[in-house]
Formats: structure tokens, sequence, C-alpha cells
């Protein structure tokens, strides 16, 4: 088994299509949020919108790291960027997400910051061990599935007494963006096809919020195309049958209890910020990660000053709509004119898992 | 930057890292996360890290829940 294409066959996805027929009502209006940008990005890839039945309405979450950071942070990374004696590691998608005055720290690179991209936070570490008289910043970006990798990563900076890295931390948590999302007013969503990778980290249990004090499903998924059509199976039937319960498509990776040591390494690298900004969404309480006091001594933010400002979002700009799934992509005035993968006005124009991205590489310019 | 890929454990872990083939291409990751990993083992990799290793059984279990979807579609 290779874990990708057994999930793909052709006829289980006819199968599925053809049972959630059966699962509708005709004429009714169902609303589900796939919360995860992985999801929104392999939904559009493999046309699954398209053997969906017209009463069911995906709507895209917040789930993609690079959509949900706020231009202030942006500018506050370029501004460690650009210190001389600073090298700045980032993962590549991060590097066009737009700032303040749309600067972005690939304009920062071509003006002469050393900017580098990396794969995993331990490959900013190794940098900072191979010179060791540049000051190595990584940024610090995602939710619950790569936060382990940075905090394992600070505990072994530590143990390790490398004294010239850092990290810039913008690590968020997806159930407060959840709760965020189900407390603004006009979210009537009706079921939840749920992170996958991020519930390898933290379970499902921590999504037992939503059933109970929101009556909303959720039912976590992988990522293939037969993952995602079988979650959006299992939340109809707990919809037609009056159930309401986390379950889990996604056995063959997510525990009920996730992943005891990435959780440890969390707790051990991080504290709760009282309240952090999201892109859109404004600030969510508790849905940042700051780096603990006992390791202070590896925060850039308290290492070098950054400028902190608050910026508002573009006029024109609508991915707040897009990332609380109240407006389409198309909806926006300057999708696919102003806004482009190759000059970004918002961030979810960025990521591959951003919804506007998804919409402008598989063609979904109009309904 | 969020999604997962799958790869195989080729060698026994050493000091934490494991050589993992994904899609071909070798890579040393960090199996800090799923310490009991050996070789032949599938993981989930994200970022330079094993997230989770993957359930054989389990995923024959989704299988056959499509195949019975099939089943019943050509019933
Ligand atoms: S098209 Fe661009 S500006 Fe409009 S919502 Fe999407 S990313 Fe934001």
């Amino acid at each position: 088994m290779r874990y990708v294409d057994e999930f793909r066959d052709g006829r289980a996805a006819h199968a599925i299509a053809a049972e959630l027929r059966t699962l509708v009502v005709p004429g009714e209006h169902v609303k589900l949020m796939e919360v995860c940008g992985g999801h929104t990005h392999a939904i559009y890839r493999h046309g699954l919108d398209a053997l969906l039945p017209e009463e069911i309405e995906l709507v895209h979450g917040p789930g993609c790291p690079v959509c949900v950071i706020p231009m202030g942070r942006v500018d506050d990374a370029i501004s460690i960027a650009e210190r001389p004696e600073v090298t700045f590691a980032s993962f590549g998608d991060m590097l066009r997400v737009p700032g303040g005055r749309r600067r972005s720290l690939l304009e920062a690179k071509a003006r002469g910051a050393d900017v580098r991209t990396v794969y995993s936070p331990l490959d900013a570490l190794a940098i900072a061990q191979r010179e060791p008289e540049r000051e190595v910043v990584f940024f610090g970006v995602g939710f619950e599935t790569t936060a382990p990798a940075t905090a394992l990563t600070l505990l072994r900076a530590r143990e390790l007494g490398v004294e010239n890295f850092s990290v810039f931390c913008n690590h968020v948590l997806i159930g407060p963006a959840l709760r965020a999302i189900l407390d603004s007013p006009d979210a009537e969503i009706d079921g939840f096809v749920g992170p996958g990778h991020v519930s390898t980290v933290i379970g499902t249990a921590p999504y037992g919020f939503v059933a109970r004090e929101y009556g909303r499903p959720v039912v976590v998924s992988g990522f293939e195309p037969n993952d995602i059509l079988q979650a959006i199976a299992m939340l109809l039937r707990q919809l037609r049958d009056g159930r309401c319960e986390i379950e889990n498509e996604y056995g063959r990776v997510v525990r009920e209890e996730g992943n005891p040591e990435a959780i440890a390494a969390m707790a051990r690298a991080f504290s709760i910020r009282p309240d952090f900004e999201w892109r859109g969404l404004g600030p969510i309480p508790h849905s940042g990660l700051r780096i603990a006091d006992e390791l202070a001594d590896w925060d850039a933010e308290r290492r070098f000053e950054v400028p902190g400002a608050r910026i508002e979002d573009a006029k024109a700009c609508r991915c707040g709509d897009v990332l609380r799934g109240r407006a389409k992509p198309w909806e926006c005035s300057v999708f696919a004119t102003a806004c482009t993968p190759e000059k970004p006005l918002g961030t979810c124009m960025v990521s591959a898992e951003g919804a506007c991205a998804a919409y402008y590489a598989y063609g979904r310019h109009h309904r | 930057m969020c999604l997962g890929i799958p790869g195989q454990v080729v060698e026994p872990p050493i000091g934490g890292l494991a050589r993992i083939d994904v899609s071909g291409v070798r890579r040393e990751v960090s199996v800090a996360f799923v310490p009991d990993v050996q070789p032949g083992d599938w993981v989930l990799v994200h970022v330079g890290f094993a997230l989770a290793k993957i359930d054989e059984e389990e995923a024959r279990a989704t299988l056959d829940l499509l195949a019975e979807a099939i089943a019943a579609e050509l019933a």
C-alpha cells in the first residue's frame, strides 16, 4: 500500500456521489465548511465540487496558515529580516505574502536582506550552527501541524546551546478559530469537514465543543479525493439521522488522543497568548502561541524590536469574508484582476492552500 | 506547508533521525514524535518531522468502506 492511489479510485468517488444524492432532500441547502486549506486545494484539484449534488454548498475555512497571518506581522518579519546581522529563514510560501504597502519578504530579499527558504525549522537551526557569525531567525508560522516542529527545534537549540538562533513565533490554534467562526452571527454552517493533519497532533477530542455547544457535527478527513467525499457522506448521514458527533474518517493517521509527544513538546516550548490577531477575522482570544518564558532567550520578539503595528486590510480585499465562508473568491472585486498568484493583494491568493489561489488555479473564475 | 506527505522509513532511526523515502526522494527526517518506528513503517511527514505512523489496518478499513460503496452502487 502506498496510501495515495488507493484512495483515488474513480468508481468509489462516483458511488459516494450517488449515495450523496440520496442523502439530500431536493431543494434544501446544506452548507458545509472544510476547515483546512489542504482540503480546499484537493477539492478543486480533483474537481470534487462537480460531483456534489447542488443542494450541498462547500465553504472554505480559515485553515490556511499563510492566509491568516495579519499584515502587521509580515511587516514585523520584514523589519527583522532587514537587519544587517540577520539571516531570516522561512518556509517558501510565506515569502510572497504582502504586508503593508504590498511589500513582501521576497522584495526585502531583492533589496538585499538575507532571506532564505527552508523546508524545516531544523534546517534553520543547522544554518545557525554552520554560520555562528549570523543571527538566524526562523519565521514560525502554521497551526498545530507545524508548531510541534518549531517547539522541538527550540528545545534542541537550548540543549545544544545555539545562541545565534531565535524564532519569530506566529503559530496559531485551530480550536479558537473555529469558535470565532461559529460565534459570528451569520455563520449558518451545518457541519465541518475537520482538518486532517492538525488532528494528527491534537486528536479528535478538542472538537467536542463544536457538537456539544454549537450542535454541529465534525468529521475529520484525509486528503485524498475519496477521503473527502466519504467525510461529506458521513456528515450528511449524521444530519439525516439527527446525530451530532465528532467522527473520524482518517483513522489511518488520526487517533482520538492525537500525538502525545508532539503535544508535550508544544506545552514545553510555548505559552498561549491572551489574544492574537488573524487576518480578516480580527483578534481572537487564546488563539496564538508565544515562546515560553524559560525559552525567552530564543524568542526573536524579545531579542529584536519590532514595529508591532496593526495594519488594516486593503478596502477591496475580502479575505476576511472568504476565510469565514461568507464570500466566494469570485465575489471579490479584485479577484483575478488586481489580485493574482503572481501579484497577490490578499493572502488567500498566495498559498496553494488559499481558497482564492485554488479557485484561480483550477479555473473557478465564476460560479 | 500544512500538507503532510506519506513516506516509508528505510533505515533504523539513529539519534532521533531516520532516512525516509518520500515519493522516491530520500530525506533525513526527525522521528522524535513517533519514537517506535521501524524500517518499513509508513509515516506522515510534515516540515521535516514524522508526525504520525500510518496504520495499515485502519487504511484497509477505510478502503473496505469504499469497496462497499462501489458494491452498493452496482447492486
Ligand atoms: S481575491 Fe485577493 S483580495 Fe480578494 S479575497 Fe481573494 S486574496 Fe483577498
